[in-house]
């Protein structure tokens, strides 16, 4: 009894081992290549669930399926005009054809110093052949910049001898693909596809960096003082607007003031040449008569001939007057 | 100290307790179970039979495989499945908000860039300055499927994705743009990076994008403060000369009015008096057309009756009299010593 569940456990034991051997579990984000002594055997399985394989001379060599990340080495590449920058990039890749994949590059370590030795020179290629500004900008989309911003990004590019009125050609979306699209050819034969190449981070060498601080603060200190002088400026023109307004608003009073007088003295003139004129004699006389009493004061002294009208009855009276 | 010579020997007490321990396991060990290569089988069975029963919390989602291959998707509560090594479970939060940080002090894991200016929110904007753009993801896994299989580590992917799209948005912008229009910035920036992850097929859904104060680096921050206090100084001047005027000009308006009310003033006292003299002088004249000799007697004889007694000196001079001057000498002596 004892020796017989003995040989019954073996033989389970081996049954396990042989199935274990032969079966195999494949991922959703996995896919295999079946190898018989390094032969490749059939095609690659790449739909997910228990596969089977003839035990011991067969093996399976599993790939990722699923998109796979590469990042750039870093480098300080000089652009077009011969600024020195920092580029990260990086791509997202998969493996299209694992039989090609296994027999160029065997695994996705080797496979990442593939891509590095490809998409690197392309991302130097790219950058180095472009200004930065196509670089660093996706579209022409206006810029809200300030006048003396304009000015200085414009001395920038004379400085640099290109047109001051830029636009852009590339643009980073375009550079990007440019990568992808020279990079490509060169993953076929590994069975690699790139899906894209994207750039992370653009920045400047420390050297570069600090003068462009060094400008960005300049420009920022012009930007002050022209809203100090536009503050002036506007100041002293509400002060002439100020000094003018004062000056209209007198003269115009003072005209409307005179016109006022004039049409008065206008109207009474003629209320008085009109009532004087019944009699211009008798208003003589009058007026006269008025005069005499207004003019004539305490401490005058009066001198009156005896032919007067008032004294002609002082030397007596007659008839005739003399 | 007492208290420590009470533990010690307690401690001593305990040590005797090992030997009975032996005894105790040798008795388990001797103790004989019916069949007991059953109860092992039956342990196995119990332990095999635990992994069939998985619950899923209510923010979650499992996600089941069988031999690898994706199953079905089960929402929250108690489930079955088939035993370990056939079916697997995997357990995904999808309600839950993540965020992921993009700031000064957060790398984003990557410290071999570029020294000092390895930060990750430094960027070069569309007018070739430097900006620091710190900012914040907030997303949600939308598609638990995708997420889990699509790609190899969604959570790198997003990161990157970030840093890449923000920074296309950016160089887009000016300076200026960039520190003042953040709200854009992030709407832009957002679709960009949503379009981007389902393009991927990652399973993320972005929330938000939340942008923190953006800012010029460190170096240039003092200068851009001399602008905002420039930018304030010039609203001040103006704010100044615009008080002047408003002293100035009102005061002179009223003082034109008053002007121009004194002239009419003067226009109505003119006429009014034309008025009333003329009609005075008409009035008098109908009556004087009347008599007109008598009454130019009596108006002259009454000016002088009223005149004559104001006057201190009066002379008489006849007619026939030739000069006039001795006697108004005379008349002038008189006055200082000789009375009327």
């Amino acid at each position: 009894m004892k020796p017989k569940f003995m040989f019954i456990a073996i033989i389970v034991v081996i049954g396990i081992f042989v199935l274990y051997q032969s079966a195999y579990i494949v991922d959703e984000t996995e896919q295999v290549v079946v190898t018989q002594f390094g032969r490749i055997i059939g095609d690659p399985v790449t739909s997910p669930g228990l596969k089977f394989k003839v035990p011991f001379i067969q093996q399976a060599i599993f790939f990722p399926k699923n998109l796979l990340q590469w990042d750039g080495d870093p480098g300080q590449i000089p652009t077009k005009e011969k600024t020195y920058i920092w580029v990260d990039a990086f791509a997202r890749w998969k493996i299209i054809d694992p039989v090609k994949f296994l027999q160029t590059v065997t695994d996705v370590f080797n496979a990442t110093g593939r891509l590095n030795d490809i998409i690197d020179p392309a991302v130097r290629n790219f950058i180095t052949s472009n200004d930065l500004i196509e670089t660093i900008r996706k579209s022409n989309r206006k810029l809200d910049l300030l006048e003396i911003q304009q000015v200085s990004l414009e001395k920038i590019r004379q400085d640099e001898g290109l047109d001051t009125d830029y636009t852009i050609e590339v643009g980073r979306e375009k550079i990007t693909r440019g990568i992808l699209k020279q990079a490509q050819p060169k993953l076929d034969k590994f069975g690699i596809e790139l899906v894209d190449v994207k750039i992370k981070r653009v920045n400047y060498v420390d050297t570069v960096r600090d003068s462009v601080y060094k400008r960005m603060i300049a420009e920022r200190k012009q930007i002050a003082e022209k809203f100090r002088s536009e503050g002036r400026g506007e100041a002293q023109k509400i002060r002439g607007q100020k000094e003018r307004d004062l000056k209209e608003i007198e003269s115009e009073a003072y005209k409307t003031a005179q016109q006022i007088k004039g049409k008065a003295d206008a109207e009474s003139t003629a209320i008085y040449a009109r009532a004087f004129n019944l009699d211009p004699e008798f208003y003589s006389f009058q007026k006269t008569l008025e005069i005499y009493s207004a003019a004539l004061e305490e401490n005058s002294s009066l001198i009156l001939s005896t032919d007067s009208e008032l004294m002609k009855y002082f030397k007596g009276y007659s008839d005739e007057t003399p | 100290m007492s208290w420590d010579w009470e533990k010690l020997k307690q401690q001593q007490k305990r040590g005797d307790i090992p030997p009975n321990m032996d005894e105790f396991i040798k008795k388990i060990n001797n103790f004989k179970l019916p069949g007991g290569p059953l109860l092992i089988l039956l342990l196995l069975l119990i332990l095999l039979g635990s992994t069939m029963f998985y619950t899923v919390k209510p923010s979650e989602v499992g996600v089941v495989q069988r031999f690898g291959r994706y199953v079905r998707t089960t929402q929250p509560g108690l489930h079955f499945k088939m035993p370990v090594g056939i079916e697997s479970i995997r357990k995904v939060n999808v309600r839950k908000v993540n965020t992921e940080e993009f700031s000064a002090f957060n790398t984003g894991g990557q410290t071999r860039f570029g020294g000092a200016s390895s930060t990750a929110t430094l960027m070069l904007t569309g007018d070739l300055n430097v900006a620091l753009v710190p900012w914040i993801v907030q997303y949600r896994i939308k598609d638990p499927y995708n997420y889990l299989f699509k790609v190899r580590d969604p959570q790198q992917l997003l990161r990157d994705m970030s840093e890449a799209s923000m920074r296309l948005v950016i160089g887009d912008r000016s300076i200026d743009e960039v520190i003042s229009k953040r709200d854009e910035i992030s709407v832009e920036s957002a679709e960009l990076l949503q379009r981007e992850l389902d393009g991927a097929e990652s399973g993320i859904n972005i929330v938000t994008i939340e942008m923190k104060k953006t800012d010029v680096p460190e170096p240039v921050q003092p200068s851009l403060n001399e602008v905002n206090q420039a930018t304030q100084e010039k609203e001040q001047m103006i704010y100044q000369a615009r008080e002047d005027y408003n002293k100035a000009v009102p005061a002179a308006r009223g003082e034109a009015e008053r002007t121009i009310r004194a002239a009419e003033g003067y226009a109505l006292d003119r006429v009014n008096r034309a008025k009333g003299d003329g009609a005075r002088f008409e009035d008098m004249y109908r009556e004087y057309a009347k008599a007109e000799d008598v009454t130019k007697r009596r108006l002259y004889l009454e000016t002088f009756r009223d005149l004559l007694p104001k006057l201190e000196n009066k002379y008489i001079v006849d007619s026939e009299q030739k000069n006039l001057l001795p006697l108004l000498n005379l008349g002038n002596q008189n006055k200082s010593g000789v009375t009327q």
